[in-house]
């Protein structure tokens, strides 16, 4: 579904992703971990085509497609979602409208008819009810006065509704309590399937605890340093970043 | 100041009013406000006629490139054959064109119980379209009020006005719509009031419109402007707005005139004790010029004020919007939000002057003026002025100019939204603040319409 070839990225001139290599399958779930300013940010900025990140160098193929070749709207409308780390409140905006703006368009994409108002009301019921969330937020305006959970839950129900092939969650644990953290992981369930992937960036191993990946990877200097299962989140955890660092810099000199 | 004689309309307002002095259009009028009319017309002259950017008022605002075209008066040429009001509310008037079906269509608002006028250049032919008007509210043509003795004093007052155009309006005007509702009754539904303009030559148009709100009564208006036409239009309105003790109006404007059109809208309001008074001023792209004038003078104590502005600009238009809030008696509160959304290479201007006069204790007065400058050649001059006497108050203003955000476009782009209508849902969002505050969800519906409709593809 999606492979990432030696990719190299740059903000302001500074070089951020320094090479890297990752392939992700449909019914896969990959964990990013590791320390702040490591890169796992600006990955996900990369992939959802932020515009202030340069590509360098290497190349992005998702569905067998150039993404980098693709407007932020066409990823999304692809099947590309970024449950992003600091959701954006939109005043006037109201959550069912841009929901249903964006399903819309990605229909249109997909050369789907239009989903009447009595179907989108369906749906919009059963996801809210999926993950939790709660229906007198839909009608409000986007992510406006939300706490920082109810934001992350809206990242989620958003999430239920488009359908995505391929969703990439930055830190949406940070910021969460233990409630809201079991509910947003709930849903991630829910919605796993043989026919989706997950990329779930984070700092911290307690969400995977939630959600169990199939694969973990450590970020470090803008590089994959180490990659394996479940059993490296545990062993983070416990051992912290710093032997990782070590391991790292000791490769660097030796090559 | 001497007026430049080079300016053809300054020509043809000169002999208009002598005209009106000779031709006996006035005869019928009582002699307070034939005199009115004649300080009025002094009063113009000597402000210097029509202004020049050396006007203060009219520093950001020229009218060198409207003044260039000739325009014919509207009015006195029927009027002279008009001998005396008609009784019947349907006008004498033979020259009027019908109403054209599609333009009134496009002030049409949609699912809106409303009783509905339609003024074609300043004129109403006496129809009233949603049922018949309840008791307690009279409509008239002011071309029959302005020679009803009892009702001359409304067009009398013409204390404290500096500008030029009011000043030409109440020299010169001849029709218009008068409007009074009666003390203690409140009126359900909203009066829709569609302004038609139509010309096939240039024409000068001077409506003059006056509201009286008795004591205790309530009113909710909704002016609409639409055009028509090959000539050019200029409408130079003058409103006169009376609300008394205890009385509520919510006045609405939808300025949404096409191109060829030079709209000045003078809005004069005076409250009385614990009245409430509502603006809505929504100007959207169209017509060539647009400079609102809205004063409110609070003459007694305990009123409340809210201007709420929102002006879209698009293509060469010039939109002005200048408010004076003048808070004259204490424990008064005015509130004021006015927001703008420039397109293209239109201009915005706005100037916002609350005065708090040394008597004005524990006034709260707020101002807001927020900008969203969509296109580089797009320019907006923003005038926030404050002048205080009193020293127990609470007033603030602020005023800002700012573009998209960056980060809530991509966020919308990021959920598969095309960038062109992520920025009509901001645009959108942007105006909210305003269209929310609009009581009738017919009428908010009816502007996030026209907004949207306004905003289409690579627009910016």
């Amino acid at each position: 579904m999606l492979t990432i070839k030696n990719l190299h990225a740059e903000v302001e001139e500074k070089q951020i992703l320094k090479g890297i290599n990752l392939s992700v399958n449909a019914g896969e779930v990959h964990a990013i971990m590791g320390p702040n300013g490591s890169g796992k940010s600006s990955l996900a900025s990369v992939l959802a085509g932020r515009e202030n990140y340069h590509v360098t160098q290497g190349e992005i193929l998702f569905s067998g497609m150039n993404l980098l070749d693709m407007s932020p709207e066409v990823r999304a409308r692809e099947g590309l979602f970024l449950a992003f780390q600091y959701p954006i409140e939109i005043p006037g905006v109201s959550n069912i409208n841009f929901l249903k703006t964006a399903l819309a368009e990605i229909r249109v994409h997909k050369g789907l008819p239009p989903l009447d108002a009595k179907e989108f009301l369906r749906m919009s019921r059963e996801k809210q009810k999926l993950v939790e969330f709660d229906a007198q937020l839909v009608n409000r305006s986007l992510n406006e006065g939300f706490s920082g959970g109810e934001k992350k839950r809206n990242e989620i129900f958003q999430l239920a509704m488009l359908e995505p092939k391929l969703s990439i969650l930055d830190e949406t644990d940070s910021g969460l309590d233990i409630d809201a953290l079991r509910i947003v992981s709930k849903g991630v369930n829910k919605l796993r399937s043989e026919n989706n992937a997950f990329i779930i960036i984070t700092h911290y191993q307690r969400l995977l605890e939630y959600i169990v990946p199939d694969f973990v990877h450590v970020l470090y200097d803008g590089r994959i340093v180490k990659s394996g299962t479940k059993e490296l989140a545990l062993e983070l955890e416990e051992k912290g970043y710093d032997w990782l660092k070590e391991e790292a810099r000791e490769k660097a000199t030796t090559i | 100041m001497t007026p430049s004689p080079s300016i053809p309309l300054f020509e043809e307002v000169v002999n208009g009013f002598n005209k009106l002095s000779v031709s006996g259009g006035t005869k019928k009028e009582s002699s307070d406000l034939r005199r009115t009319r004649q300080s009025a017309f002094e009063k113009f002259r000597a402000l210097g006629g029509f202004p020049s950017i050396r006007n203060e008022d009219w520093r950001y605002t020229n009218l060198a490139r409207f003044l260039k075209d000739e325009f014919t008066i509207e009015g006195w040429e029927v009027t002279e054959s008009n001998d005396g009001p008609s009784d019947n509310g349907s006008s004498a008037r033979s020259e009027i064109p019908a109403p054209d079906g599609s333009l009134l269509k496009k002030a049409h608002i949609a699912g809106l119980d409303c009783y509905q006028i339609v003024l074609v250049n300043g004129s109403w032919d006496g129809r009233v379209e949603g049922g018949e008007l309840p008791k307690g509210i009279q409509l008239l043509k002011v071309a029959d009020a302005r020679q009803d003795p009892a009702l001359s004093v409304y067009f009398e007052k013409q204390a404290g006005w500096n500008e030029p155009f009011a000043n030409l309006n109440a020299a010169l005007f001849t029709d218009g719509l008068f409007v009074r509702v009666d003390a203690g009754v409140v009126i359900e539904k909203p009066l829709h009031i569609i302004h038609l303009y139509t010309s096939e030559n240039n024409l000068l148009v001077q409506p003059r419109n006056v509201w009286v709100i008795n004591k205790n009564a309530e009113l909710s208006a909704i002016e609409s402007i639409v055009s028509g036409g090959k000539g050019i239009i200029w409408v130079n309105g003058l409103s006169d707005v009376l609300v008394h003790a205890d009385a509520r109006f919510h006045h609405t404007m939808l300025q949404t005139a096409g191109m060829g059109v030079r709209l000045i809208q003078h809005t004069n309001v005076r409250q009385h004790r614990q009245s409430l008074y509502n603006n809505f001023t929504i100007t959207l792209p169209g017509a060539d010029l647009v400079r609102n004038d809205l004063q409110t003078r609070l003459e007694e104590d305990h009123t409340e004020t809210h201007l709420y502005g929102l002006y879209l600009t698009a293509g060469n238009q010039l939109v002005d919007n200048h408010t004076l809030v003048d808070h004259q008696k204490p424990h008064c509160l005015s509130n004021e939000l006015y927001k703008g959304v420039l397109l293209e290479q239109s201009t915005g201007v706005f100037n916002g002057k609350v005065y708090v006069h040394q008597d004005a204790q524990k006034t709260n007065a707020f101002q807001q003026n927020n900008n969203l400058v969509i296109s580089p050649k797009a320019t907006i001059d923003s005038k926030p002025q404050l002048e205080i006497f009193a020293d127990d108050v609470k007033c603030s203003h602020g005023s800002t100019v700012g573009q998209f955000s960056e980060e809530a476009l991509f966020y919308l782009r990021a959920r598969g939204i095309g960038e062109e209508t992520a920025k009509g849902l901001l645009i959108n969002a942007f105006a909210f603040d305003v269209t929310e505050k609009i009581r009738i969800p017919e009428v908010e519906t009816h502007v996030n319409e026209l907004i949207s409709f306004h905003i289409p593809a690579n627009h910016a």
